[in-house]
């Protein structure tokens, strides 16, 4: 059993710190928007949640590339860990998304671009963990999901044009003072600090988890090579 | 050059034989594709009013049903009979078998809509035959089949592949359907091109994407 390494307990430290410093700064720092109130400050870790999400996406895709290129069973292992983290970050951003639209757009969801656009994006890494559940040789499983996650990850900015085509509703917060009637809003310097923070705090949390559950899947891997050799 | 064509001629003739002996893919697909409009028939109560929206909508789902049928079966029939092993045997380079068995798979899913689709336009009057909307059912197809052929070969090796193929590639092929049934909604209800075009781009550009990484990535499907 190899120890704990000690940039990783660092890095634990930090990311809880700065989850919490961005929470403080999103409940006390950060001004009550003038248009919706106390509800926008479900915004901040709105985008930062998805921000991850798409991260974790990012990084399964090129670990995949990696993967066929050179065969090496850790960038299996970080592709899953990426996709299984994000798949759980990208529903909470869904989630937060539909919590912030009740009051402003007053309905939970609507079928607007953006939305369905995310809600596809869900199913395609939840279709990606059925794959993996359903093959058993290890190196297959490996090739096949490194190749679906290529696929998702080179679908995902298609599906989001067909925004451009669609009319939306979705506001599109930053540099756009239009968007005002739809529910965005322009946002002064506390709230992009707020903001900016809360996305590199939650960057930072992501590759800890991304690291401890990597270093799970070697774990795992030593584990049932014990089982095999005994 | 010459000889890669004629390799790829190769695998779709095998195919389109071995299909026209027993016709099972065809018909099966044929027959679906037929319940299916029937099913959406009660389901959506589709009247002369309902369907001049619905009709493009309706086609796609016929159409995706039908294919992914077609899809597994072509795929399925390779593996079971050890068909698939003896092929990359062959002294070829291995994307020939992919682009043989794409473009088979591309002329049955087409046979099943030239067949279709004169039935649905003489059950409800819909025209169909103008050559922007023919244009839009080829590319819509193209694209599905390219997708489709490379996970279809992904999925008949793995264990739970009878579930698996629709719950993958529903989710990668539907910037197709979406922009497939609005290019076809705007042919039929006789928009102006200029409104259509950008939907038409986008079924170019995702097929040429996924046609070539397709392309790339088909040897580690295959390989053993």
């Amino acid at each position: 059993m190899t120890k704990k390494p000690l940039m990783l307990l660092i890095l634990d430290g930090l990311s809880g710190i700065m989850v919490l410093v961005a929470a403080g700064l999103v409940f006390f720092y950060a001004p009550v928007e003038v248009m919706m109130g106390m509800v926008q400050k479900v915004f901040y870790f709105h985008v930062a949640t998805a921000w991850v999400g798409m991260l974790g996406f990012m990084v399964a895709a090129i670990a995949g590339i990696l993967y066929l290129r050179k065969g090496t069973q850790l960038w299996d292992i970080t592709g899953y860990a990426a996709v299984e983290i994000s798949v759980i970050f990208f529903l909470t951003a869904i989630i937060l998304g539909s919590i912030w639209a009740r009051p402003i757009w007053n309905t939970w969801w609507t079928w607007e671009p953006r939305l369905t656009t995310a809600a596809i994006v869900e199913l395609i890494y939840a279709a990606y963990l059925l794959l993996r559940k359903g093959v058993d040789d290890p190196e297959r499983r490996a090739r096949f999901s490194a190749i679906y996650a290529i696929f998702g990850f080179f679908s995902v900015p298609i599906t989001f044009i067909s925004i451009r085509l669609l009319r939306t509703i979705h506001p599109i917060v930053i540099g756009n003072a239009e968007a005002a009637a739809s529910g965005g809003f322009n946002m002064d310097s506390p709230m992009k600090l707020t903001f900016f923070f809360s996305l590199a705090a939650f960057s930072v949390f992501f590759a800890d988890l991304l690291w401890h559950r990597v270093r799970l899947g070697k774990l795992q891997g030593e584990v049932e090579q014990l089982r095999i050799d005994s | 050059m010459k000889s890669y064509l004629n390799a790829v001629r190769a695998v779709i003739w095998k195919d389109l034989t071995a299909e026209w002996r027993t016709r099972e893919n065809l018909s099966a697909m044929l027959v679906f594709a037929l319940l299916v409009i029937l099913i959406f028939n009660f389901a959506l109560e589709l009247d002369i009013q309902a369907q001049e929206s619905l009709s493009a909508g309706v086609l796609w789902a016929t159409f995706i049903f039908a294919g992914t049928i077609g899809l597994n079966r072509s795929m399925a029939v390779e593996k079971d009979r050890g068909c698939l092993d003896g092929m990359l045997l062959a002294p070829v380079d291995r994307s020939v078998i992919y682009f043989g068995k794409a473009i088979g798979n591309l002329i049955f899913m087409l046979l099943v809509e030239i067949i279709v689709l004169p039935v649905y336009s003489f059950l409800y009057q819909v025209p169909v035959f103008q050559p922007g909307f023919l244009l839009v059912v080829l590319l819509g197809s193209i694209g599905y089949v390219a997708v489709g052929t490379l996970l279809a070969t992904m999925v008949i090796q793995v264990r739970t592949r009878d579930i698996l193929l629709p719950i993958l590639l529903f989710p990668l092929t539907l910037p197709v359907i979406i922009a497939a049934v609005k290019a076809s909604q705007g042919f039929l209800q006789m928009v102006p091109l200029d409104d259509i075009a950008a939907w038409l781009n986008l079924l170019i550009v995702y097929d040429l994407i996924f046609t070539s990484v397709s392309f790339m990535v088909f040897d580690y499907v295959v390989e053993e």
